[in-house]
């Protein structure tokens, strides 16, 4: 059991006109790619990736619904609810690494960046965003490796999507594997492009969740659980299911497409 | 060998140990799974007429003696879930169909629509301790219990098992008026109502406040209600609420439960938890001589 820990936010770090980071203390470990279920008090409890690992951990969160909307208002001092470590890591094998990373899916994928780096590994990043002003831990992934950025409105870098730029990379360079989060149709492009070539692809899918823990079900595609066999899945995996790229439920169980 | 084959109200297991409902059991891929893992049947998430989405985060909480839970009965809706029941059962699994609903007449409607979906029984949600004007009323009334059992018992023809809250001063009694509704086992116990609060932000943390305590805390709980009911009722129990090895089966089982159903030590032991139960179970009544678990069902009575 992972017991719920109340922590006060150390600090908040504007990352874009929508995006935040909160770092704050919390008696767990972390490994790239887990996530914690994160207590917004009054508002809801939500699955998030940790963007950074160690004593100070941190999560980076897009605010869309009301929780994510109220957490923006959050001070350094104000308290969160966190329990966790959940899922399973991005296994860091491989020697030149590309990554992929569209929108938040980034702060899911840059603690994987970073570990790659500490192990040797040459990575490669395709980062992408909506708008220049969007694009996260472009400088963390840079300390890590090469850096490709794809904007969907061309103010910087690549005028086009990150899955686009992916195969130009995937053409140009020599890769042993390929690790991708973000909006799953991203993904499933990434996906898709790196097996078609013969890369390993490792893939962090998101879901809607009530437990983060195996309970609830609402989490299931095919019959796994993003929360307990992911959320990284073999591109393998992903190649012959069903649900991924397709169909994900909704609050009620219901299926419905992505 | 301990011969494992169990017959419940005409139910034949493989095994008597079950998928207790609320875990794993919103999806036909799951409940395959589970069955695949060892169950001996798995129980669905209760199912009502219509989808319900259930109450906001946090809907559980991990404590040390247990899990405490309001989801709020989430789920996709009696005719949408007829896909989920239909690829559980397609993959070979027995599968006992949990509805709940504001009335007897929603009960029964929802029990026939899963018996026409093939389910090999259906247990009936009458004690879900957290859902406002669902189960917490009918829970505390004998006589709504009685109803709502022979509503549904008069519309299908596979077994019907109520299952009781344990929030009662007398379970037992609740188990009478469903045995003579027509009650064909009794499933007992659901969760225990409980509260959890975070001192750091002066607040239960559950977003329902109140919600339901499942795990080894609750374990002795239900085996003396399971001890109580099977002195007052001639229908099969089916004992929940703890179980976690196969000690702790033995338990419900010498109490007077036929089968026990598993969910909170899923968390703990993941979904070898059956087989490892089983195993534990048999090593334990091979030592005592004890050939088949039917022999033990009620041994700790006089």
């Amino acid at each position: 059991m992972s017991r719920l820990q109340v922590v006060p936010l150390i600090d908040v770090v504007r990352e874009s006109h929508h995006t935040t980071t909160y770092r704050f203390r919390a008696d767990f470990g972390g490994d790239p790619g887990q996530f914690v279920m994160v207590w917004i008090p009054r508002w809801d409890e939500l699955p998030m990736a940790l963007s950074y690992l160690g004593p100070v951990k941190g999560i980076t969160v897009h605010a869309y619904g009301d929780a994510t909307k109220a957490l923006q208002s959050f001070k350094p001092g104000d308290r969160i609810g966190v329990r966790g470590p959940y899922g399973n890591t991005f296994p860091l094998k491989g020697e030149k690494v590309l990554a992929v990373a569209g929108g938040t899916g980034t702060a899911s994928l840059i603690a994987a960046i970073e570990g790659f780096a500490q192990q040797g590994a040459q990575v490669t990043s395709a980062i992408g965003a909506r708008t220049a002003e969007e694009l996260l831990f472009v400088d963390r992934a840079g300390a890590s490796g090469e850096v490709h950025i794809a904007t969907d409105d061309g103010t910087r870098g690549f005028h086009g999507f990150a899955p686009a730029l992916a195969e130009k990379l995937l053409d140009r360079m020599k890769f042993d594997e390929v690790v991708t989060c973000g909006p799953e149709r991203m993904i499933k492009l990434v996906v898709d492009a790196a097996l078609r070539r013969g890369v390993p692809v490792h893939a962090s899918l998101e879901r809607y969740m009530k437990c983060g823990i195996g309970i609830c079900d609402a989490c299931a595609f095919d019959d796994r659980l993003v929360c307990l066999d992911g959320p990284v899945f073999p591109g393998d995996v992903l190649a012959s299911s069903a649900d991924f790229g397709a169909f994900r439920r909704d609050k009620s169980g219901r299926r419905i497409p992505i | 060998m301990v011969d494992l084959a169990m017959e419940v109200a005409g139910l034949r297991l493989r095994n008597p140990t079950m998928l207790a409902s609320g875990f794993l059991d919103e999806t036909g891929g799951s409940l395959l799974r589970v069955f695949k893992a060892g169950a001996g049947a798995v129980v669905t998430k209760s199912i009502g007429p219509e989808p319900r989405e259930g109450y906001a985060n946090p809907t559980v909480v991990e404590l040390d003696a247990g899990l405490l839970n309001a989801v709020g009965l989430p789920n996709p809706g009696i005719v949408e879930f007829e896909r989920e029941v239909r690829q559980a059962l397609d993959g070979g699994a027995a599968v006992i169909g949990s509805v709940y609903g504001k009335d007897a007449h929603e009960y029964a409607r929802c029990a026939l629509k899963m018996e026409e979906y093939g389910v090999q029984a259906v247990e009936l949600n009458l004690s879900c301790p957290h859902a406002r004007g669902l189960g917490t009323e009918i829970a505390q009334h004998a006589d709504a219990v009685a109803e709502i059992t022979k509503a549904v018992r008069d519309a299908v023809g596979v077994p019907v098992f109520p299952k009781l809250s344990p929030n009662v001063a007398d379970i037992a009694s609740f188990a009478v008026a469903a045995e003579k509704a027509g009650a064909d086992g009794i499933v007992a116990i659901n969760t225990v109502k409980a509260m959890a609060i975070a001192p750091e932000v002066r607040m239960p943390v559950l977003a329902n406040r109140y919600g339901g305590l499942s795990g080894p805390a609750i374990r002795p709980i239900g085996v003396r209600a399971v001890y109580d009911i099977y002195a007052a009722v001639d229908v099969p129990v089916i004992g929940v609420g703890g179980v976690a090895t196969g000690r702790d089966a033995l338990e419900y089982v010498m109490a007077g439960a036929s089968a026990v159903q598993v969910g909170t030590a899923l968390l703990s032991r993941g979904l070898g938890a059956f087989n490892e139960i089983l195993k534990e179970a048999s090593g334990i009544l091979e030592d005592l001589g004890i050939a088949s678990v039917k022999d033990a069902v009620g041994a700790a009575h006089e």
